[in-house]
């Protein structure tokens, strides 16, 4: 069975909203936990969720689905409620995100969460897994298609650089990464920081081809993953500009929101702007 | 009630100091200097802070290549990235080659709480313990990490310090002797031995305060410098007791319990019982919770006294 409903930009964008306000409330709850990054995800992952990615929430383990890695692993609220939001799991978990027992785990942990494809939280590992599940593909001649989500601070690990290369030496066609360039990292922004620029020429130079696009416009990211499954030969890797912490005003663009909760007040403001 | 601090705390402030004495320190750190709280020294000495991004084994030979220009690096990451994604660069060029780099991470043991087992490293005094040469230390809290951050510029060669997220009872004085390699008897009873390292030490102690209620009397030794470990003041509290229990903050293979019992079993074999984290991985959950879940608290540290007593001859 494949689950590709067609929703169009309005209903996504309704879709997101959700999302985003499941989000401020999980991680208030928890009390921990990186809002900036999952916001600035959400609308890749909304429309790469509702409308392109086959896989079926009834059937997590379904042999032919396609296989989505969130790399930037911190992000996972944001996947965990839409995991939620589609069936994966009851959405009363999100209540229990980072607590002692809970099936959500602070990083992503495959072995307790319905929809997960592999643990993780620590960066720089996911491209690598990435390939391996697109070669396994191709040695079974399966359809399924792999996408990989990073972070751009995330991209300074060596490690993404060697998945890279080698995903284009073996022409792995049916991997695409998504990358979140939020233009932050921990300690301060990108530039300041480790500088990674130029990234699309360094996608280029490894061979991939590259898509630039702004990664809250859903007709642009939508189309993005249209040509990278109809790109053949090479691996696609989609630059994404996005805003960290997007949707809410006062997290936006700001390295304090990396990876600390809202307080009940500033969650309450936060949840009012996303109404 | 101690005042509570953390030992990273500690750590940021001692490269202050550091960093006036001695211009020959640097510190190198990815994308972590909040946490680990190195930025406070990256701010104060700009020129000799290297943030080097999220790329760990980079920073790594970075410092290697630093230190042999006679630069004291002091090289800081969470454990698990500093130990793990790292090992192999700090085994072959930074031991291999006798440089003296200092590595000091934080976020060790399940005290990091809700980031999940992904990020608690238990594992780290295993990984840096078996590495030829390396000097292991794991200090109990905040006062006594200042003491071994400054201990370490003093030391030529390879060392790595374990330090913790969260807040920690501070127990030791000030004016508390410190000597790297050597261990500190905090309590002094002729039943059993309890030795002890980092986050484990205050329930060590605590746990020896309530056995005494009960009629056993436990030394309790700080046995802060896990490699090379104090041999005469273990096989001299085992001589006194005839059991022995070893109690830490990470798994039970490789760490502080593996390398008291390797001792005693060839030099002076007396009963031996470890706490520490038997074959699993951490979790989600706050540090207190997660110390039930893994048996590392006073009342577990009692029982294993009490089998360890019990098995004496
Ligand atoms: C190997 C590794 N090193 C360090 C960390 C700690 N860490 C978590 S998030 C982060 C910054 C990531 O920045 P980016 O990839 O840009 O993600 P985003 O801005 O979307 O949060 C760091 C350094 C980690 N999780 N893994
Ligand atoms: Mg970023």
């Amino acid at each position: 069975m494949i689950n590709v409903k067609r929703l169009d930009t309005k209903s996504l964008e309704e879709h997101a909203k959700v999302i985003r306000r499941s989000i401020i409330r999980a991680l208030t709850k928890a009390g921990s936990g990186h809002p900036g990054s999952s916001l600035s995800a959400v609308d890749l992952l909304v429309a790469l969720y509702y409308n392109r990615l086959r896989h079926n929430p009834q059937q997590p383990a379904w042999p032919d689905r396609d296989r989505f890695i969130l790399s930037k692993g911190h992000a996972c609220p944001a996947l965990y409620a839409i995991l939620a939001e589609m069936g994966y799991f009851s959405t009363d978990k999100l209540d229990t995100l980072r607590q002692f027992g809970s099936i959500l785990q602070g990083h992503p942990c495959m072995k307790t969460t319905p929809g997960i494809e592999i643990s993780g939280g620590s960066l720089g590992q996911g491209l690598s897994v990435g390939l391996g599940i697109a070669l396994a593909a191709k040695l079974d001649k399966k359809n399924y298609r792999t996408y990989v989500m990073l972070g751009d601070g995330e991209i300074e690990e060596g490690q993404v650089w060697e998945a890279a290369m080698a995903a284009n030496h073996y022409k792995a066609d049916n991997l695409c990464a998504i990358l979140d360039q939020n233009g932050l990292q921990i300690d301060g922004f990108i530039h300041e920081i480790m500088s990674s620029h130029p990234i699309p020429d360094k996608w280029r130079g490894f061979g991939w081809h590259v898509i630039e696009i702004d990664g809250h416009n859903y007709a642009s990211i939508l189309a993005a993953y249209d040509e990278a499954e109809k790109t053949k030969g090479r691996p696609t890797v989609i630059v994404a500009k996005t805003v960290k912490g997007k949707g809410v005003s006062f997290m936006e663009n700001q390295v304090d929101w990396h990876g600390k909760a809202p307080s009940k007040e500033e969650s309450e403001r936060a949840l009012a702007e996303l109404t | 009630m101690a005042e509570m601090v953390a030992t990273r705390q500690a750590y940021g402030d001692a490269l202050l100091e550091l960093g006036e004495k001695n211009k020959d320190v640097v510190v190198l750190d990815a994308d972590l200097s909040k946490s680990t709280t190195t930025a406070k020294f990256g701010k104060k000495y700009p020129d000799r802070f290297f943030n080097m991004g999220v790329a760990e084994a980079n920073m790594m030979n970075t410092a290697a290549g630093l230190a042999t220009c006679g630069k004291i690096p002091f090289v800081s990451s969470f454990s698990i990235f500093a130990t793990g994604r790292a090992w192999e660069q700090i085994r072959n060029t930074i031991c291999y080659s006798g440089l003296n780099v200092k590595i000091v991470a934080t976020h060790s043991g399940v005290s990091v709480g809700p980031d999940g087992a992904s990020h608690q490293c238990i594992e780290d005094l295993s990984l840096m313990r078996t590495i030829p040469t390396m000097t292991v230390i794991e200090p109990c809290d905040a006062v006594e990490t200042r003491k071994a951050i400054l201990a370490a510029v003093d030391y030529k060669g390879p060392l790595y310090i374990r330090l913790g997220r969260a807040p920690v009872p501070v127990i030791t004085k000030k004016e508390d002797p410190y000597t790297m390699g050597k261990a500190t008897i905090l309590r002094t009873g002729n039943d059993v031995a309890i030795i002890a390292c980092g986050a484990l030490v205050v329930n060590s102690l605590a746990a020896a305060d309530m056995l005494s209620k009960e009629g056993i009397e436990a030394s309790v030794v700080n046995m802060h410098t896990v490699k090379p470990i104090d041999q005469e003041t273990l096989v001299k509290v085992a001589k006194q007791t005839k059991a022995v229990v070893t109690t830490e903050q990470h798994v039970l293979d490789g760490g502080l319990g593996s390398a008291v019992a390797s001792i005693l079993a060839r030099i002076f074999p007396v009963p031996v019982e470890m706490i520490g984290i038997d074959n699993r991985f951490g979790q989600s959950g706050e540090p207190d919770i997660l110390f039930r879940e893994y048996h590392l608290l006073p009342e577990d540290i009692i029982l294993a006294a009490k089998r360890a007593v019990g098995r004496k001859k």
